[in-house]
């Protein structure tokens, strides 16, 4: 399958990425790890007129702690995170979703950016981001802002970007002690886009007591889900097995799947509440180590 | 037409180039145009893996890159792992332990069993399996791709 031609610009900086984008409007994408977009083209159901590729652009590839926040560049590759030391020892809620997205071949190429800024709710990047809430620095023509990522998925394949912005970087405020998450998918088959993933984040105090609980649900939605519900429900009550099972059926009510392929809606339903669960009770776990 | 672009690139250590549509595909660059057909288009919906190669020693789906995007670089296909005709040890581990049958995924699982070697040089099963996971084979049920995988890495150490 070919996709329909278009002009391509291989900006070496961010600032000619953005005036790239500037000078040619709504026809402009942006090719970061392309696993998302190049599939799309090839159908021809994205045809952008203008492609730039912003993957000689390197300063924007980094995963580092600094002031304060676990800092992301945008073009940093899946296979970066799945063998960073420091997101396996310090955030492993993003080493359990990176190690599930696709498989290896579509992990070198992928980047953290494009699967938070495709808007493609059934990425898995987005829930855990929601789960840790994760703010993204969006670069324009006038500089940087920061976006909250629960303002970031607006509808379906749709941010909070502008078309002449870039996701140049996402970041977590640093997980105080006794902090963990988890994320777990279900799929049908290995490299598959989740049936339905579940994120939870949590924060305990020495007594055991929940004062922090982010969950995000993938794949249940016209946009990645965060379950405010839940994290009001559990924050200032104990972790235990029956607070746990309701947070999940309150993440199962809001879940809002459909039946498609990957089964029926009562099923993913579900599903929500039995990997809520099973997220929860590993991210105790974690935070109890 | 969009402005044709050069793609310049070292393959199996040569050095190649050609003028291009940007919307060119790695994967028929390097089969249309450099000639190299053992790389294949499977499935061409970036599930397969028919079409992996190595871009600057990692494994990429060739059918979900442009050529222009491998500008610069250097890639690896199945025709550059033999060593002047000395068979690679994965290549002797797939004739030795039967892992192809109809060979079409082959070339993709030897490209992506390679990387994962050279990384992890002594992988359990479940890794080698793991790091196969972006190639499948309708003909053989793994097994002996796997056993191709141990045979190469046992010769390798």
């Amino acid at each position: 399958m070919i996709p329909q031609s278009f002009e391509y610009f291989r900006p070496q900086s961010v600032r000619e990425a953005i005036t790239l984008l500037e000078q040619h409007g709504s026809g402009a994408k942006i090719l970061s790890g392309g696993q998302s977009l190049i599939p799309m083209m090839k159908v021809r159901i994205a045809r952008p007129e203008y492609l730039v590729d912003i993957n000689r652009i390197p300063e924007l590839r980094y995963v580092r702690e600094e002031d304060g926040y676990l800092k992301i560049g945008g073009l940093t590759r899946e296979s970066d995170l799945e063998y960073s030391e420091l997101i396996k020892s310090k955030y492993p809620i993003i080493l359990d979703t990176a190690a599930m997205i696709a498989d290896p071949q579509v992990r070198n190429m992928a980047t953290v950016g494009g699967n938070l800024a495709h808007g493609d709710p059934a990425n898995d990047h987005p829930a855990t981001m929601l789960a840790l809430r994760a703010e993204v620095i969006a670069s324009g023509p006038g500089g940087e802002r920061v976006i909250p990522i629960k303002d970031f998925f607006v509808s379906l394949f749709t941010t909070a970007l502008e078309h002449n912005e870039i996701l140049t970087e996402i970041r977590i405020p640093t997980l105080p002690a006794r902090s963990g998450g988890a994320y777990f998918k279900l799929e049908r088959k290995v490299g598959d886009f989740a049936t339905v993933g579940v994120a939870a984040q949590v924060t305990l105090e020495a007594s055991g007591i929940c004062i922090y609980a982010g969950i995000g649900l993938t794949n249940v939605g016209p946009t990645p889900l965060d379950v405010q519900r839940a994290s009001d429900f559990l924050n200032g009550k104990s972790l235990d097995e029956m607070s746990i099972k309701q947070a999940a059926r309150i993440a199962a009510d809001d879940a809002q799947p459909s039946s498609d392929l990957r089964g029926p809606a009562s099923y993913k339903t579900s599903m929500v509440r039995e990997l809520t669960i099973r997220a929860l009770v590993r991210a105790r776990e974690r935070a109890s180590r | 037409m969009a402005r044709k672009t050069v793609v310049r690139v070292k393959v199996n250590g040569t050095s190649r180039e050609a003028e291009v549509e940007p919307r060119l595909l790695l994967v028929h660059f390097i089969r249309d145009i450099l000639g190299l057909t053992g790389t294949h288009v499977g499935c061409d919906t970036t599930n397969c893996g028919a079409c992996t190669v190595l871009l600057d020693g990692k494994p990429v789906k060739s059918c979900t890159v442009f050529a222009v995007q491998a500008d610069d670089q250097e890639i690896r296909t199945i025709e550059g792992v033999a060593d002047n005709g000395k068979l690679h040890p994965l290549q002797e581990g797939f004739r030795e332990e039967h892992g192809l049958q109809c060979g079409f995924c082959t070339p993709g699982m030897i490209l992506a069993a390679k990387a994962l070697l050279e990384r992890n040089p002594h992988p359990t099963e479940q890794e080698i399996r793991w790091g196969i996971s972006g190639n499948l084979c309708r003909c053989t049920g793994y097994q002996n791709i796997v056993k191709a995988v141990q045979y190469a890495a046992n010769k390798m150490t």
